[in-house]
């Protein structure tokens, strides 16, 4: 190369804090709802970026390698953010969350718990999960809570790109091969029995008026976004069977042991290592 | 017509990636990549080639759409202005008496 430097801009990685990539007000101490409720989100984001990091090297082509890897390095960064203001409250570290909670203390929706299947199963819970994520986040940014509300000004722009990604692919997929066709959706309807636990509306919510997103109030226009993609699709919503969920009071889906085992295994035969 | 880098194993057609750094400056090309359309091939640039903040705009180009000078003919082609400095302006002195040169 004869000019390194062009390509790349100024940046080096030496100068990259990683404390510093943080949204939110740093000395904001969260309250145990608000705790709770980041935990939601937080915990969401951070079993999908595991997930999603299983594509890495196994993707169909290298470019969604990449396309995959950034997505969930986004969704790494949310749950960052979220864990470390979830942490404030009882004095824990976003790895203290992270690597030493176990699986019933773990507040994820089972739609994001769901197995990575094929490329299409792995497209159905992106479309699902990104449409939620841009409806929630889009709202989240008025949270009468300033550290929610930063973190969700910064993860709405990342999560948009994640819908539109997984929605090139649904269409694609959809409308491509009789084969691929058939596989976007067996994918959808094996996801969809996941989809209403996101909009449930917990205890927790009415203690938080005005700080969380109330998950039913977003329904529709998650409903009106997917219902459009599908149209255009040419695939039919799934109706019938709806898991029992449970998720966000630490009652989980088969698979959330499993992916917390490979998560936390380094972390916890080699406590307090840094690399 | 086969498309370049597209084989039985590889189905996906070439594209060539051009990032523009900043407001101002033209794109410039940083590389190629494999994608099944031009939609994609965007987002795929944007994923692979701007994920440092490099870029306000991309442009991608099937591969096929570019014609090249043919690198065996280097010698032919770019090699020949060597020797020639009367081709630069430079090479002149300027005439006594020439205002506004």
């Amino acid at each position: 190369m004869n000019e390194p430097d062009s390509a790349h801009g100024a940046v080096s990685v030496d100068a990259i804090t990683l404390s510093a990539e943080l949204a939110g007000e740093a000395d904001a101490v969260a309250s145990a709802d608000v705790a709770e409720y980041a935990l939601w989100l937080g915990d969401d984001a951070l079993v999908l970026a595991q997930q999603l990091g299983w594509w890495i090297s196994r993707a169909p082509e290298l470019e969604e390698d990449v396309a995959l890897g950034n997505i969930g390095l986004d969704l790494i960064g949310h749950a960052r953010s979220l864990l470390r203001y979830a942490g404030t409250a009882t004095g824990r570290t976003e790895d203290d969350l992270a690597y030493w909670r176990d699986e019933p203390e773990f507040r994820s929706a089972w739609l994001f718990e769901q197995p990575n299947g094929d490329f299409a199963h792995t497209i159905a819970r992106q479309l699902i999960a990104s449409v939620y994520l841009v409806e929630l986040y889009s709202r989240l940014r008025a949270s009468q809570d300033a550290t929610l509300a930063a973190i969700a000004a910064k993860a709405v722009k990342e999560v948009d790109y994640h819908r539109d990604h997984a929605t090139q692919w649904t269409l694609r997929l959809a409308l491509g091969t009789e084969e691929s066709r058939r596989r976007m959706t067996l994918a959808l309807a094996d996801l969809w029995p996941y989809v209403d636990e996101l909009f449930v509306d917990e205890p927790l919510v009415d203690r938080l008026e005005g700080v969380a997103v109330r998950p039913s109030t977003i329904r529709p226009a998650f409903d009106a976004v997917i219902d459009s993609v599908l149209a255009e699709a040419e695939l039919v919503r799934p109706a019938g069977f709806i898991a029992a969920g449970g998720g966000r009071v630490g009652r989980h889906f088969s698979t959330l042991g499993y992916i917390l085992a490979e998560m936390q295994v380094l972390a916890r035969q080699h406590p307090g290592a840094s690399w | 017509m086969s498309t370049p880098g597209q084989s039985p194993a590889e189905p996906w057609p070439l594209w060539e990636v051009f990032v523009r750094a900043g407001r101002g400056l033209s794109h410039v090309h940083v590389g190629s990549l494999h994608a099944p359309d031009a939609e994609m091939a965007v987002r795929n640039a944007r994923d692979v080639y701007t994920r440092r903040n490099e870029g306000v705009s991309v442009w991608v180009v099937p591969a096929d759409a570019i014609t090249t000078s043919d690198p065996d003919a280097k010698g032919a082609w770019f090699e020949s202005p060597a020797g020639k400095n009367y081709r630069h302006a430079s090479y002149y002195t300027a005439s006594e008496g020439v205002k506004h040169l």
